[in-house]
């Protein structure tokens, strides 16, 4: 516990120092989410509609890019040899680093939320529910996202591929995401998309760290 | 004869050269037959001539499935028992895989555009079928790009057994969801909801398609084989050169 804790804490130390770019994420989120309006125009209505579409698929992409950092520092500098060869279950290992990854890279995006919402001409009612889907739903994100970056690192290839293998995965988190944060502009029950989507991060937390260690262990050589 | 002694890929090529021609004729009788059943199984008192695209695309749909359940066990016998025939039976499957699904997806929308009026619908079925079809592509990305073939098997057998959550979704989707598409008329508690004079031919159809994909897997198995030992010669031949 205390070895998590420490791991957990050295990660988050990491990221917010100079080189862990802990908040470019929410960089590229506002980056993504000001770009929208170039692209359908600045009609106000429209972009009110579009408003959590448009939030869900930038914190999507934003999520996504930042996920190389998950494991590709730790394997530059060797610490992940000696996370995987330590005491502490591999497993355990994968899934504090993946906390601390959302605590400093997922977080953000849904406190940036109420100040996009604004941009997108979002009422206070859709912001709030579009910023609690995505409090709900971006550790799965996090951790479905990890077992591509654990992949990657292992393969030595990032950028495209992971991309191309963990974008298939998010889609359930997406549509549910969106159904939910939606529920207030349509009028649509919001308790059943909101609780498969609270199911999917908990069902994440399972399967991402096991998947990752197996592909760690199994990878590095 | 188990599983252990085909570990051995010089006796997997005498065995899968003896057994090859056999299930290709096989293949071959049982096409012929599904096909003509197919071609003069009744129509559809609802839906025409239509109906005949059944025939193709259910197949298809249960090979897109039953394939990817193939590549899980074959990454098992990566992960845990390590024999060295998964990778290559795990590699080999997945275009074959890609193909079954990219029909059922075709053939799937080409009988939706008379049926439901429209060529596609995101409904659970279609969208969950499509995330099947864009893992296959992603896997065989996966494998492409990394040069050593037994560092990519790893990556994708994981890979694989995480898409494999997949499976069940595909199957339930129609009784989870209020979906366009049908629900299960087969497989279901009651028997088959399907008149014998549709059901024979699909049967027959859905051996024919489980035979093509054995066949097409031994000789795409072979084929892997075969590279590799190219490879392997290519690079002995590049190193001793060198020297």
């Amino acid at each position: 516990m205390i070895a998590l804790a420490a791991l957990i804490g050295r990660d988050i130390r990491i990221a917010v120092r100079v080189g862990g770019g802990a908040l470019i994420g929410v960089l590229f989120f506002l980056c993504v989410v000001v770009l929208m309006p170039f692209a359908v125009g600045p009609d106000l209505k429209l972009l009110a509609r579009l408003g959590p579409a448009i939030l869900w698929l930038g914190a999507l992409l934003a999520s996504l890019l930042t996920l190389d950092r998950l494991f590709m520092a730790d394997n530059d500098d060797g610490s992940l040899d000696l996370i995987v060869m330590g005491q502490t279950p591999l497993e355990l290992a994968c899934a504090a680093k993946a906390v601390a990854h959302w605590l400093v890279a997922g977080v953000p995006l849904v406190i940036a939320t109420p100040v996009l919402g604004l941009l997108l001409n979002l009422d206070a009612l859709p912001t709030a529910v579009v910023a609690l889907s995505l409090l709900a739903g971006t550790p799965a994100l996090t951790f479905t996202g990890m077992i591509g970056a654990a992949l990657a690192v292992t393969l030595h290839r990032g950028g495209l591929l992971m991309a191309v293998l963990v974008l298939p995965l998010s889609i359930p988190v997406l549509i549910f995401g969106v159904a939910a944060s939606e529920a207030a502009i349509t009028g649509l029950s919001f308790a059943a998309p909101f609780s498969i989507l609270c199911a999917l991060s908990l069902a994440s937390l399972v399967i991402g760290p096991f998947a990752a260690a197996a592909s760690l262990r199994h990878g590095l050589d | 004869m188990t599983l252990i002694d085909l570990a051995n890929p010089t006796r997997f090529m005498t065995l899968s050269a003896r057994i090859l021609p056999w299930l290709a004729a096989l293949t071959a009788i049982v096409l012929v037959i599904g096909v003509y059943q197919s071609a003069t199984a009744p129509d559809d008192y609802q839906q025409g001539a239509t109906v005949k695209i059944m025939f193709i695309h259910v197949p298809n749909a249960w090979l897109s499935m039953f394939v990817w359940g193939v590549m899980s066990v074959a990454a098992l016998g990566t992960l845990v028992w390590r024999h060295p025939l998964a990778d290559v039976a795990a590699k080999a499957a997945a275009p074959i895989g890609a193909c079954f699904t990219f029909l059922a997806l075709v053939t799937g929308s080409l009988w939706g555009r008379p049926m439901w009026g429209t060529y596609w619908e995101w409904d659970a079925r279609l969208t969950s079928v499509l995330i099947l079809f864009l893992m296959y592509l992603g896997l065989i990305a996966l494998w492409r790009a990394v040069e050593d073939p037994s560092r990519a098997a790893r990556a994708a057998a994981v890979l694989t057994l995480v898409g494999a959550i997949n499976l069940p979704i595909i199957k339930f989707s129609v009784d989870w969801w209020n979906t366009l598409h049908q629900p299960a008329s087969v497989l279901r508690a009651g028997g088959p909801a399907l008149d014998r004079a549709f059901l024979i031919p699909l049967l027959v159809m859905a051996i024919a398609f489980s035979l093509l994909f054995l066949t097409l897997h031994l000789a795409a198995m072979r084929n892997e084989i075969l590279r590799r030992r190219v490879r392997s010669l290519q690079l002995l031949q590049a190193s001793r050169a060198e020297a």
